[in-house]
């Protein structure tokens, strides 16, 4: 009897550890590709995101994450390029009445979608009145509610009439073209772009396949892509390390920790980081506050300490990705300058400072490290402020929504190709003009632009536009942060966007 | 006290419990800022968009009317739809038990597994030197949370070992051998914190044991210490850990919801998170209310098992 009880314990927990650790030895089931491919066909890729998606039908998605995914499932009559021009899609040409209320399209033949149907005039019809909310619904698509009706003038042409006249409208034909009729967009969607849906299990991973019947040959590349939907940057930078992830856009810290089996290429985000200025709230209600604060900062130390000196300097909302409408001549209006700003403070009957709060966003480590820069500089000349990290729901419903803030960081972008995407923002009255600004001066200049028909007078008065945001100092606009994109070496091909999108059609598996 | 009368007494315990559970956790995640159609709109919302989705996801009405709602469903069985999947909470919560109940069920096969030989081995031999070994790599353990023994799993055993492959988890309906593997470290990471708890519990209790008058009367009679530790000591200290396995049930729950967010399992914690996160109501709530039922038949059960094997407690008022 002696030591048995103790012994028999003991060995079957030992034959039981070795049998698990034996089982674990065995092979895992490796989710990444490296499969030979000949020519660049072929292969499968998973693309390594930290978001959820939140609808798959194109017309009720309104987050930029998933608007980054269904770019791959959807098109419009017109596609943005890498250039930030508009290519036509579905359409094969565009033209636009004098009097800039007609826009007049030919569709492309033979684009088919990918349940292998043919697109028609009535598809086209169809979509765009969804999505204007001309066919009974709401208005799903804000920016088509100009659209007065849309007219087949033939079985090839689609002749879209709008309410007021807008020489700038087509950016906003990006607006994804879908089967007549088809009501499970939402979980099983259907485009006419490169990428088909196959599958979506929440917190796990979004799949798609090729499209056999896209327009554009010999695109895309590979026969999967799979988006693996991670919950934080440490697991999606484990498994970018362990293989189970092929690429991803990453922050600069989960860049500098991976190996050499990764290219990395940065590029813009395509957003514009800004402190932002409640301008309702005190003491920024006062212009010469905010210009104070605009002399204290300095972006170059930011963009240094934040953003590995990789993020590029703004100076007004607008994405310097948008080439035609970003005013240069605005990055450095407020170089800093400390006497400047204590003058400045000394006019506004605040000498001796002021106490201030900053509320930023916790889940993004780029605004709060900003954050801590930016109390620093402002310590300087005697602005005394504290961050206030709350989780993103709140900061979307407190300070987003209720304007119920003095000062906050966050990363701006627009939804399409148009100034009118930044600039529409900072209106008097505007439902998303979150810092409260309020100039006529900016309503009329900004009003002008959206009429003027000449090209070269409109895009002079957006910069008018900017230079009054400016010189109002309405908010301190930063830099577009850099985005690293990071992809194992057997792939290529990556095309970066003036737009929040990830394009899988160009990414091939080397053969 | 009666059996029939003690368990109709804890049961009626559960009950007021769970209610209040109801309660708070509805006032809690309603209390909270945070507005999930602005959430699933982003910044790109307007006004009346957000009105339209409001009245939608039933968040128009008042408070009042939207907890007795949820109330009257939960009692009927129905837990509503996840504003943010588009689901019924029930099929969300189907679909990921299996995961979380595969990673909780691994995690306390381990802890028995090396709870038990550590504590009685620790105890027995407790001046020698593997006496003193087991006993720090105890300590070690209980010093040590959670989730970073799980990092460390994952740095040692998967980037530099290679023993598996971080990130390549396998759906449990695809390959179910593969998933049980995959489950391995996780567990593992959730068992060795628990594993310590009652290693060192059981060790002490041991101790204390041996010291009482009838380890005494059990060596006049020429017992080996083998047969007064399995046959008497054993026993007794066993009870106090019965207790404090109850306990550990709740203790494995609250450590899978980090374990899971930490090797990304699709398991029921990390979908509470993404439901606080995007302030699922339904969904959220559903789900603190599920765990705590959980959580209290187990501390029930836990009480059964002690009554069961102690005498004493039965004549106890």
């Amino acid at each position: 009897m002696k030591h048995r009880f103790v012994k028999q314990f003991l060995s079957a927990s030992v034959a039981v550890a070795v049998l698990f650790s034996l089982a674990a030895c065995s092979n895992t089931n490796d989710l990444s590709s490296g499969s030979q491919t000949s020519n660049g066909k072929g292969g499968t890729f998973v693309y390594g995101v930290q978001t959820q998606p939140s609808h798959l039908d194109p017309y009720l998605a309104t987050s930029a994450d998933t608007r980054m995914i269904l770019f791959n499932i959807f098109e419009g009559l017109v596609k943005p390029d890498k250039d930030g021009n508009l290519r036509p899609a579905v359409a094969e040409k565009s033209s636009i009445s004098a009097d800039a209320l007609t826009y007049t399209f030919q569709l492309r033949k033979g684009v088919k979608f990918q349940n292998g149907e043919d697109v028609t005039a009535e598809d086209v019809k169809y979509s765009l009145e969804t999505a204007a909310g001309l066919s009974g619904g709401k208005v799903l698509v804000a920016e088509l509610e100009n659209i007065r009706s849309v007219e087949i003038a033939d079985s090839s042409t689609i002749k879209i009439h709008l309410k007021n006249p807008d020489p700038d409208f087509l950016p906003y034909l990006t607006t994804a073209i879908v089967p007549k009729g088809y009501d499970k967009q939402d979980t099983s969607p259907i485009g006419t772009g490169p990428y088909s849906f196959v599958s979506y299990t929440p917190q796990q991973s979004l799949v798609l396949k090729k499209n056999p019947y896209y327009w554009q040959k010999g695109l895309p590349y590979l026969d999967t892509v799979t988006f693996k939907l991670e919950s934080d940057s440490n697991t999606l930078l484990t498994d970018l390390q362990s293989g189970s992830v092929d690429g991803a856009a990453v922050a600069n810290n989960v860049a500098s920790q991976l190996s050499g089996d990764f290219n990395i290429i940065a590029t813009n985000s395509n957003s514009v980081q800004m402190l932002a200025l409640n301008n309702k709230a005190e003491p920024f209600n006062k212009v010469e506050v905010r210009q104070a604060v605009s002399y204290a900062i300095d972006p170059d130390a930011i963009i240094e300490t934040v953003d590995f000196g990789k993020g590029v300097r703004c100076g007004t909302p607008v994405i310097p990705g948008l080439k035609k409408y970003f005013d240069s001549s605005l990055t450095h209006a407020y170089d800093r300058n400390v006497q400047k700003a204590k003058q400045l403070l000394a006019q506004a009957g605040l000498a001796g400072g002021f106490d201030m709060t900053i509320t930023v966003p916790s889940n993004y480590t780029v605004h709060v490290d900003t954050a801590q820069v930016i109390v620093n500089q402002l310590k300087e000349v005697g602005i005394r402020a504290q961050i206030k990290q709350v989780d993103f729901a709140t900061w979307l419903s407190k300070a987003y929504q209720n304007r119920e803030y003095q000062a906050t960081i966050i990363s701006v972008d627009g939804a399409t190709l148009s100034p009118k995407s930044y600039l529409g923002r900072y209106v008097s009255g505007n439902a998303k003009n979150f810092i409260n600004y309020s100039s006529a001066a900016y309503d009329d200049l900004y009003r002008q632009a959206t009429e003027e028909k000449d090209e070269t007078k409109r895009i002079e008065l957006y910069k008018k536009a900017q230079q009054q945001l400016s010189k109002d100092a309405a908010s301190v606009f930063l830099q577009d942060i850099s985005n690293i994109n990071v992809f194992r070496k057997e792939f290529s091909g990556f095309v970066s966007y003036p737009l929040y999108v990830f394009d899988a059609s160009s990414i091939k598996a080397a053969g | 006290m009666k059996t029939a009368a003690y368990c109709f007494q804890k049961l009626l315990g559960i009950l007021i419990t769970m209610f209040l559970v109801t309660v708070l956790t509805f006032l809690a995640f309603n209390l909270i800022p945070g507005d999930p159609a602005q959430l699933i709109l982003g910044t790109e919302a307007t006004p009346q968009s957000l009105a339209e989705l409001h009245a939608r996801l039933g968040l128009d009405k008042s408070l009042p009317v939207r907890y007795l709602s949820w109330l009257g469903g939960l009692l009927s069985g129905d837990m509503g739809i996840s504003l943010q999947y588009s689901k019924p909470v029930s099929a969300l919560i189907f679909e990921r038990l299996p995961v979380t109940a595969w990673l909780a069920g691994l995690a306390l096969v381990f802890i028995l597994l090396l709870s038990f030989p550590a504590g009685v081995l620790s105890a027995k031999s407790s001046r020698s030197f593997l006496g003193r070994l087991l006993d720090s790599l105890t300590v070690l353990n209980l010093a040590l949370p959670n989730f970073f023994i799980g990092i460390l799993c994952i740095w040692v055993l998967g980037l530099v070992l290679h023993i598996f492959t971080p990130g390549a988890y396998v759906d449990y309906r695809q390959n179910f051998q593969g998933f049980l593997r995959y489950l391995i470290f996780p567990a593992l990471a959730i068992a060795l914190p628990n594993a310590a708890v009652i290693a060192k519990f059981l060790r002490t209790s041991i101790l204390a044991e041996k010291n009482s008058g009838y380890v005494a009367t059990a060596k006049s009679k020429g017992l080996s210490d083998n047969a007064i530790l399995l046959k008497h000591v054993l026993k007794n200290a066993l009870i106090p850990a019965i207790t404090l396995f109850g306990m550990i049930i709740a203790e494995v729950f609250s450590g899978s919801i980090l374990i899971e967010q930490v090797y990304s399992l699709p398991g029921i914690g990390r979908l509470l998170i993404s439901a606080v996160n995007s302030r699922d109501f339904p969904l959220m709530e559903s789900l603190v209310v599920y765990i705590a039922f959980l959580v209290t038949v187990a501390n029930f059960a836990a009480d059964l098992l002690k009554r069961a094997a102690d005498p004493r407690m039965k004549s106890e008022p």
